[in-house]
């Protein structure tokens, strides 16, 4: 996994919440058995005015030049600044991939869905939920002043930036995942005996769990 | 002390061991694949020399990707030669991995979570889990059922657990009696209306109460199916007479004395009577009618009786926000009657509403009456092979097709539109599926969610009704 300590980059504000991970990444991207290739298309039907497939050049797509990440200002963003909710939908990891690979590092919002935070965490994207009165003063900050930057200090547990600057919370122990860039299965398989021993016991106590059908 | 509550008592039951990072290994009973979130797990397994932990435990089937026509050409049958792609690496990775798959042409094969519960793969008291976050549906069988990402896939692959922090505790309780004519999806969108899409963030739901003991294993699969747009991970429903009469001879399902042991075991998935919940939330179920979505949010609901909101209705500034990009998405006007407005497609299926008992609401009300020729296309999609022969057998296919529905082969279909069922700019569905969201059933399309007889209803009339009329 990615580790994350800090970071410091431009501000990409997308107004809105709920925003769901069929707008992070629309449904037709997800026909690839690989990890990468996704960043492209990242909020594609927001970002271009015509329909998205997959293997397109996105050089030769038309671009909404309106929608926030296709301004100027906003050009190498790796913070994004979201409303409530962000990530809600479906489970597909892809949607962190793309947020990855297309620049960003951390994203900021009010609260994140369960599914997509898990998703994050497992990828090294960092996740940082403020108060909902402190996002909106960021977004007006960000509004007011091209170039706003963040820094985010994962261990330190603190963002700041342009006169502004919080504690953010975190679970020491996603923060301690995250910091080190531990891999998560070689975490879990240190306890190998015991998921072992477990086992043998939950096949004593519920047999027909272990029970195949007949082909 | 007080007493558990049905996901504290299967939480118990499946903790492993703390990890140093504060999570709990959970224990892994069961779990499902399908093509569109496996390919990346399959391959990070391979990559770091792990093999699948426990394959019995495993059971795949493509659904997202696969095409609802020409099934009898299997994978060679898929047009597209990147979903055919994706299709292919499941049958292989399957196949490599030793992992039981119902393939394309096996009449088993259907949606996962159509699938789990007809083949008794999914049992009281497991911990089930899959790339997908509808995975919640399996708790109306009092399992511990969540979605996970393709991270967690593999995790799941090379050591049968997962790492997870406990959720809080929701209970909803809804009691009462549904009126004729309104269905489970009813019940559902009018809780997501009630508590948001993130109103069970960070909880496990419990379905309780009177109407809720009152439905069939398929009304409680609906039921659960929809925790996720709720903003739950999972939700559940205690184990009573109307589960165990359910799994009773299934195929995964227990038999003989091993039957007997299980079903003691499984009575006692209940929530004790002293049990806490962190929240509760309660709902008058009589006073629910028939819904309909409006907005691009599945808490954007109507009753069919009401009008398209103003978005001043809403004193929250980001509900306020989100009605005003919603109507000019939908293209809806302010204070029109939901029931005025017109559909072009019509889709009944899915993991929500695409079950035997969906097809017989729908068929109910198409007996003798036809789509209207203002509808460009009406299709029924059954969730799986078996669902599709059942309905034959009883014959609803020729209610279907004589009304002018066309009858399809089993997959997702219309509801995520990765395959070639889809709504094009601009069109507006009267769907039985769970997602609204721009752009999902297609670029650009627009997604109204109904129960499968208010979506025979909006193919008969041309525009959304009250299915309670042609009842
Ligand atoms: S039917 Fe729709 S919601 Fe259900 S698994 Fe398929 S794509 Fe997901």
């Amino acid at each position: 996994m990615r580790s994350f300590s800090r970071h410091t980059g431009l501000v990409v504000p997308l107004d809105g919440a709920n925003v769901d991970t069929d707008q992070i990444i629309p449904k037709q991207f997800l026909k690839s058995i690989r990890r990468t290739g996704f960043g492209d298309n990242l909020f594609d039907a927001w970002r271009y005015l015509d329909e998205g497939e997959m293997g397109m050049n996105p050089n030769e797509r038309r671009i909404d030049h309106d929608f926030v990440l296709n301004l100027p200002r906003y050009a190498g963003g790796s913070v994004l600044l979201a409303r409530r909710n962000f990530g809600c939908g479906s489970s597909r990891e892809h949607a962190v991939w793309a947020l990855l690979e297309y620049g960003f590092r951390c994203v900021v919002a009010p609260s994140f869905a369960d599914i997509f935070a898990t998703n994050a965490l497992k990828n090294g994207l960092l996740l940082v939920a403020l108060a909902e009165e402190v996002v909106s003063a960021l977004f007006a900050h960000t509004h007011a002043n091209e170039g706003f930057s963040l820094t985010v200090d994962l261990p330190a547990q603190q963002i700041a930036g342009g006169g502004f600057s919080t504690r953010f919370d975190i679970e020491p122990e996603r923060k301690r995942l995250l910091v080190n860039g531990l891999d998560d299965i070689a975490l879990t398989l240190r306890h190998v005996d015991a998921i072992r021993a477990f086992e043998q016991d939950r096949r004593r106590r519920a047999p027909w769990v272990f029970e195949d059908a007949p082909v | 002390m007080t007493g558990s509550t049905l996901y504290d008592k299967i939480w118990r039951d499946h903790a492993v061991a703390e990890r140093e990072d504060g999570s709990t290994i959970l224990y892994v009973d069961r779990h499902l694949l399908h093509e569109v979130t496996s390919a990346q797990a399959f391959e990070g397994l391979a990559l770091a020399g792990r093999e699948p932990w426990r394959p019995g435990a495993n059971l795949a089937t493509p659904d997202h990707n696969v095409p609802t026509t020409n099934r009898a050409a299997g994978i060679g049958g898929i047009a597209d030669p990147i979903a055919k792609a994706q299709v292919l690496a499941l049958d292989e990775n399957c196949k490599r991995f030793g992992i039981r798959q119902f393939e394309m042409t096996d009449i088993r094969q259907g949606i996962v979570h159509v699938i789990g519960p007809e083949q008794g793969a999914t049992l009281p008291g497991m911990t089930i889990v899959c790339g997908d976050s509808h995975t919640s549906t399996h708790g109306a069988f009092a399992a511990l059922a969540h979605g996970i990402g393709t991270s967690e896939v593999e995790h799941v692959l090379a050591t049968q657990c997962l790492a997870q922090r406990k959720s809080r505790n929701m209970r909803i309780v809804a009691e009462g009696a549904l009126g004729r004519g309104v269905t489970a999806k009813d019940l559902i969108l009018a809780i997501v209306r009630a508590i948001g899409t993130a109103g069970a963030t960070g909880h496990a739901i419990e379905y309780a109460g009177s109407a809720v003991r009152a439905l069939s294993m398929e009304g409680r699969m609906t039921l659960c199916n929809m925790s996720i747009e709720a903003g739950g991970r999972a939700g559940m429903v205690a184990v009573d007479d109307t589960t165990i009469d359910y799994l009773r001879g299934r195929p995964f399902a227990p038999s003989g004395a091993m039957w007997n042991a299980a079903e003691a075991h499984w009575r006692g998935l209940v929530s004790d009577a002293d049990a806490v919940f962190d929240r509760e939330v309660a709902l008058d179920a009589g006073a629910v009618v028939p819904q309909v979505t409006w907005g691009t949010s599945p808490e954007l609901v109507l009753g069919v009786d009401e009008a398209v909101p103003q978005p001043e209705q809403f004193e929250d500034p980001a509900k306020r926000e989100l009605c005003e990009r919603a109507l000019a998405y939908m293209e809806l006007t302010p204070g029109v009657p939901i029931a005025s407005v017109p559909v072009d497609r019509v889709f009944i299926g899915s993991c929500t509403n695409g079950r035997i008992e969906d097809f017989r609401a729908a068929a109910l009300v198409l007996q003798g009456r036809q789509v209207a020729s203002s509808v460009t296309q009406a299709m029924a999609v059954p969730g799986s092979g078996l669902v599709k022969k059942q309905a034959e057998d009883e014959g609803l296919d020729e209610v279907f097709l004589a009304a002018g529905f066309e009858w399809r082969d089993p997959g997702c279909s219309m509801c995520l539109a990765m395959n070639e069922d889809r709504l094009y700019p601009g069109e507006r569905s009267a769907a039985t599926s769970n997602r609204n969201f721009e752009g999902r059933q297609g670029y650009r399309g627009r997604t109204h969610l109904v129960s499968p007889a208010m979506a025979a209803a909006a193919a008969v009339a041309g525009r959304f009704t009250d299915v309670r009329e042609m009842l």
